[in-house]
């Protein structure tokens, strides 16, 4: 089950560099995530067998993340059908300079996003923490050519930037493997592999100095990819430059798997003893980024930088969830389920809006209730849901870390937060509204079809989604989720 | 074998402190070139005598990427885009240099905090490893030019390797492929996006990749 999870989108993603046409070529791709589905569906139902000697085995934490990288790749290549196929091969012009530039191959874009897909599941069902590191580094190197597909100096920068931040980051997180190889080192330690379960059945014996720098340097490393500040740097330009599928996949599948990067470590930590000084660690890392994201959203010009930083902001809400412990482990996963579904559903949104009006810049974009009515109902439900308004599914999230930091005494974060999150509340209310209430601005004028069944679908079922889990969750879910908090030291 | 280890630090050493001061591009490279081949000595050498096959194996694969497939790569990529053969420092070469000792001697000072628990086959390893990963840090961080930064990350990339195949147990194979692979991609992608930044902008100087802010 696991190989199949793994070979389908790699078999996709040489069959579509085979492939000559395009049309076949799509089918190929939705076909192939479909199928991914399928696999992480029946995971659900029947725990899949380890294989390799356990180095790939699905548990919990692994089932959660490599289920929300399957929905949202699910709804992104449904997307990415329909954005492709208004993707002409000629020269274009560019929206914001108005210079021509021309779409990478398609071939190349298909093969990347399914090779994108088998990296990040290689890092949800990796045991191994060096294997973890090769399939992390590898979604980078998957990643980049997706945010040069329109192949302009910006979207070049933005890649540039990627490339090199993120490789040098997840190098340092070799480092933070080679040091916990040597805190493993000791003759205490009976089986020296590097299988997280075995970590943390001897981690009473582990060397604590060497790992406490492991942990240090795997924050630092696998954090530059997670996006938490002040390690961010590249995230803004690669989201808002890349096509908005691509920005979706990286904001709401890959911050996660980073996180899962993480969290693998803070469990061997845990087990080590050493949970206080990991907490106080993401709690440092969580605010910052909070704090960071909230003073550059803003008067954000660009609406889709608007939406990177809230992913800083997002995934400063998870590290502090994680980091305060207790019961808001628990708030912290279910927030990792829901930013992802929200925020890709935003990114797609945004794609909609880019498509019919041809700019980025929030002041001039106006009225989208009235030119696309149900791309600007998501665009506003999207906002309710993004800024943690009930009934979403974010409410009760973050709902939950407030609540546990309440209870465990933790008034001074607590306030801190929710005048943070105010703060972002009204930064980007400016923006969201701005765009979707008043008249269009006559001069701009409206390109394409607005509002395609295709390019509204995938949104509106990740929306659906969202709010679902705001009213109801559903047991499964409940039970994985708590056995995940449980895992990371929360309940 | 002591002393052999030791030449290699040794010789690690004064790689990085070359790298610091030269100007031409395509002597950097050739240095970089250099220093991944003696690195891929390293694991024979810190083995303690006993040599098994597959050590060779992995030694060969190593001295064959870092020393001639990443140096191929990258002087491919310097010809295609025709840059300028300078290098075009932020940090002058007699002020890099003086920083890297600076470095070296903090690197020093730091490892004799950090005790190992087991005794490495040299005592310069550690520090030097740090200093290699810090060398190549200030090469990104101080040069203009997009292969420059890339050099850094290998020469960053060699110090990772040093401290890892000199202290650490040995790692499955697997995954010493694996990241051996990865860094090949990587340098492998970032040729191809020099190449496409050569070509947008008829330069690689990467202080010029400034239109995206806040």
């Amino acid at each position: 089950m696991l190989y199949a999870l793994l070979l389908i989108p790699a078999t996709a993603a040489i069959l579509s560099l085979l492939v000559r046409n395009d049309l076949v070529r799509r089918v190929i791709l939705v076909a192939a995530s479909i199928g991914h589905m399928g696999f992480t569906v029946a995971a659900w139902n029947r725990q899949a067998k380890p294989v390799m000697n356990g180095w790939l085995m699905l548990d919990k934490p692994g089932l959660l993340f490599l289920t929300i990288t399957s929905i949202l790749f699910l709804a992104c290549s449904v997307y990415a059908y329909g954005y492709l196929a208004g993707q002409s091969a000629s020269k274009r012009q560019d929206e914001e300079e108005g210079t021509f530039f021309s779409n990478a191959p398609e071939a190349i874009f298909c093969a990347c996003l399914l090779a994108f897909l088998t990296t990040m599941t290689l890092v949800t069902v990796s045991q191994h923490l060096g294997l973890l590191w090769v399939a992390m580094e590898a979604t980078t190197l998957a990643s980049a050519p997706l945010i040069y597909f329109h192949r302009h100096h910006r979207s070049l920068e933005a890649t540039w930037k990627y490339l090199l931040i993120c490789s040098v980051g997840i190098a340092l997180a070799l480092l933070g493997n080679f040091f916990l190889v040597i805190a493993a080192s000791s003759p205490d330690v009976t089986d020296k592999s590097m299988l997280v379960n075995t970590l943390i059945r001897q981690g009473s014996v582990l060397n604590a100095p060497w790992l406490k720098a492991a942990f240090l340097f795997f924050l630092v490393g696998y954090g530059t990819k997670m996006g938490l500040a002040p390690l961010h740097t590249w995230l803004p330009d690669a989201h808002s430059e890349s096509p908005s599928v691509v920005s979706a996949l990286l904001s709401g599948a890959l911050l996660n798997c980073a996180f899962l990067g993480i969290l693998r470590s803070s469990q061997v930590c845990l087990a080590a003893g050493l949970g206080p000084f990991c907490r106080e660690l993401l709690v440092l890392f969580g605010m910052l980024s909070l704090g960071w994201a909230a003073i550059f959203l803003f008067k954000q010009p660009d609406y889709k930088r608007m939406l990177a930083y809230s992913s800083v902001e997002h995934v400063g809400i998870m590290a502090l969830g994680v980091g305060v412990g207790a019961g808001a482990t628990f708030g912290a996963m279910l927030h990792a389920v829901n930013h992802s579904l929200t925020k890709a559903m935003l990114f797609l949104v945004a794609g909609n809006i880019l498509a019919v009006y041809k700019t980025k810049t929030t002041e001039r974009v106006s009225g989208i209730l009235t030119v696309m009515p149900v791309t600007g109902i998501l665009w506003v439900a999207g906002f309710f849901a993004i800024v943690g308004m009930p009934p979403f599914g974010l409410f009760l999230s973050e709902f939950t870390i407030v609540k546990s930091m309440l209870e465990q005494g933790k008034v001074g974060i607590a306030v801190a937060f929710l005048s943070i999150l105010a703060l972002i509340f009204i930064g980007m209310s400016i923006a969201f509204f701005h765009m979707a209430q008043g008249r269009k601005k006559d001069d701009l004028p409206i390109h394409g079809n607005p509002d395609t069944a295709i390019a509204v679908l995938p949104p509106m079922a990740l929306g659906i989604l969202t709010l679902m889990l705001g009213l109801y969750i559903p047991p499964a879910l409940d039970r994985l989720l708590h056995a995940v908090a449980l895992a990371m030291g929360g309940n | 074998m002591n002393n052999i280890a030791d030449t290699i630090m040794i010789f690690l050493v004064l790689t990085n402190l070359a790298l610091l001061g030269v100007s031409r591009l395509g002597t950097c490279i050739r240095i970089v070139a250099l220093q991944g081949a003696v690195l891929g000595l390293l694991p024979l050498v810190s083995s303690g005598g006993h040599v098994e096959w597959h050590l060779y194996f992995f030694s060969a694969v190593v001295v064959g990427f870092k020393g001639m497939v990443f140096p191929w790569l990258l002087r491919r990529t310097l010809k295609e885009v025709k840059a300028q053969r300078e290098i075009e420092p932020f940090i002058g070469y007699g002020t890099s240099i003086a920083l890297g000792t600076a470095v070296f001697v903090l690197c020093m000072w730091l490892s004799s905090r950090l005790p190992l628990p087991k005794e490495p086959p040299s005592m310069l390893i550690v520090p030097v490893a740090f200093f290699t990963i810090m060398s190549g840090l200030f090469l990104i961080i101080s040069r203009k030019k997009a292969l420059t930064q890339v050099l850094g990350y290998l020469v960053m990339e060699n110090g990772i390797y040093t401290f890892g195949a000199a202290i650490v147990e040995r790692q499955p194979v697997l995954v010493e492929l694996g990241i051996l692979l990865d860094v090949f991609v990587a340098v492998f992608v970032m040729g191809i996006a020099m190449f496409h930044i050569h070509r947008e902008f008829d330069h690689i100087d990467t202080d010029q990749l400034s239109r995206l802010r806040t």
